[in-house]
């Protein structure tokens, strides 16, 4: 099956600390490289979505971004879905090609968290997700919500801290065959286990970095992939599930929209969850992983971290996951971090990974998750 | 709101029955009389029907630790002299949900299934709820 929308343009901007980085420059930079890897014009886009951004916000992100780089699109806006953003941007954009409103949609993420305001700026900045008046009065932090969900999950399914640092430890390994990511020395369980507590049981190497960095898509039509140069990559299926946005209104702290979402996603494309060669899913912490491999159905309940400890999401592994380090060692920038997922698969289904390369990668499975497991998106592409 | 200030709750007009019974020692819930669903948290209209015919009602104020976690790195300076403090999300006996944190005393014998009550604590001119006793450890 198909969404007659394809990846013809990928690429990712330098990550990490980048000082004298700004988000609009790292937009244009990453929309510049997408652009030029597709092998077009930028005359050739005739659509642009954007995501957000905390060193330059504005209401209309889509546009401030199309006047910097001095390009008047006939379709331009922003999508706000934390995490989910990339994805559903892809998505977005998949449909835009597919009725035939636009024949390529570049899809851009970009910001300068770690040198445009600091790591207690954007923690601070994210402990505003909480709900103003039944969650932030409490002192809740985006981590303190992950830690409730990852002590309940936990908790049901005899998940231990120690299965969940083999995570992290898998992500430092796979970062070490990436030469630009934020974080490659290896990690040992006993470091993540001994690193400092930010909220119990999520220690900081439990946690996605603050980086600065930029990536981009371009998104074609059928016809219009034609043009671009290299063979394009297929999006196959995509779906998305949406349960709450506040942990204290969330449905179940087991079962999340990444349920709907991948079920949705793997039906379009007609292939099932053990079909993925590489997968790219959103880490913002160990548990985040651990929650959608087993809901999504990659792993039974409570064993994704032990399958992390027998090596089984590195590359050779039952599900290379995340072989780029994902946002806890590649890096993690606002929308740019599930960005990144689509671009390493990308590059994984053209067979230009390099040390990374997961071998005959002919389909890959790559998912964001917004807010504290609130909005998912899936996608499911093909070589 | 500036980075220094404490993040306290504004009511407005869909929340201010359950901030005025915090004040007065109350704990409120919404009950739908359209449907009978009690909502987790307050709001304009029933989750569940979208009715507006949405009732106040008293809690007895106990319930269940659904989840909790002990905040190390706190999200605002205004924080940072409470750490380490306590976040637990607690499932009321009417149906309906709490997040608060615990005083300091609850902390040894809170548990995830754990029966716990759930007690006011002033906070900057405001009665915030707080997880004040544990009342039964987890089954």
């Amino acid at each position: 099956m198909t969404m007659n929308a394809f990846l013809t343009g990928a690429y990712d901007t330098a990550v990490g600390e980048l000082p004298g980085s700004s988000c609009m420059g790292l937009h244009a930079e990453a929309a510049m490289g997408a652009v030029a890897d597709a092998g077009l014009k930028l005359s050739d886009i005739d659509g642009v979505l954007c995501a957000y951004s905390f060193t330059e916000p504005h209401l209309m992100l889509a546009s401030v971004f199309c006047e910097y780089l001095g390009i008047h699109p006939g379709t331009c806006l922003a999508i706000q879905a934390g995490g989910a953003s990339a994805c559903i941007m892809v998505m977005q954009a998949a449909a835009l090609v597919a009725s035939g409103q636009c024949n390529h949609v570049l899809v851009v993420t970009g910001d300068n968290r770690l040198t445009g305001m600091s790591r207690d700026g954007a923690v601070a900045a994210l402990s505003e997700v909480g709900h103003p008046q039944f969650e932030r009065p409490f002192g809740i932090s985006v981590p303190a919500s992950y830690a409730l969900v990852a002590k309940h999950y936990m908790h049901q399914y005899g998940v231990t801290s120690e299965q969940l640092a083999a995570i992290a430890v898998e992500h430092r390994r796979h970062a070490g065959r990436h030469p630009k990511a934020h974080k490659r020395e290896p990690i040992t369980v006993e470091q993540v286990m001994g690193s400092k507590m930010i909220a119990d049981p999520l220690h900081m190497l439990d946690c996605c970095l603050i980086s600065d960095g930029g990536a981009a898509l371009v998104v074609s039509s059928r016809a219009a992939a034609r043009d671009t140069r290299v063979k394009a990559v297929e999006i196959l299926g995509a779906g998305q599930g949406h349960t709450h946005e506040h942990i204290v209104a969330a449905p179940s702290l087991v079962d999340f929209g990444c349920k709907t979402s991948s079920a949705t996603a793997f039906a379009r494309a007609g292939v099932a969850a053990r079909d993925i060669d590489v997968a790219q899913i959103y880490d913002s912490f160990t548990i985040t992983l651990a929650v959608e491999l087993e809901s999504i159905g990659f792993f039974e309940r409570g064993q994704a971290g032990i399958a992390a400890a027998a090596g089984e999401l590195g590359l050779g592994g039952k599900l290379p996951c995340n072989t780029h380090g994902g946002l806890m060692s590649y890096a993690h920038s606002g929308a740019a971090g599930g960005m990144f997922h689509a671009v390493e698969a990308v590059l994984q289904l053209r067979g230009s990974a390099d040390a990374r390369q997961v071998k005959d990668a002919k389909l890959a499975f790559v998912h964001g998750d917004g807010g504290i497991l609130s909005a998912h998106c899936s996608l499911v592409l093909g070589a | 709101m500036t980075m220094t200030s404490y993040p306290l709750p504004r009511p407005n007009a869909q929340t201010q029955s359950y901030w005025d019974g915090a004040a007065a020692g109350e704990l409120r819930y919404q009950h739908c009389s359209g449907c009978g669903h009690v909502q987790r948290i307050p709001r304009s209209l029933c989750e569940q029907c979208q009715s507006s015919r949405l009732d106040w009602k008293r809690s007895q104020r106990t319930g269940t630790v659904l989840t909790f976690t002990t905040v190390h790195r706190a999200p605002l300076p205004v924080f940072k002299d409470m750490v380490p403090y306590v976040i637990a999300i607690v499932d009321m006996d009417e149906g309906f949900r709490v997040m608060a944190n615990a005083l300091p005393h609850c902390r040894e014998a809170l548990e995830i299934g754990a029966r716990v009550r759930i007690g006011f604590q002033h906070v900057h001119g405001m009665a915030l709820p707080v997880v004040d006793s544990v009342v039964e450890p987890a089954a």
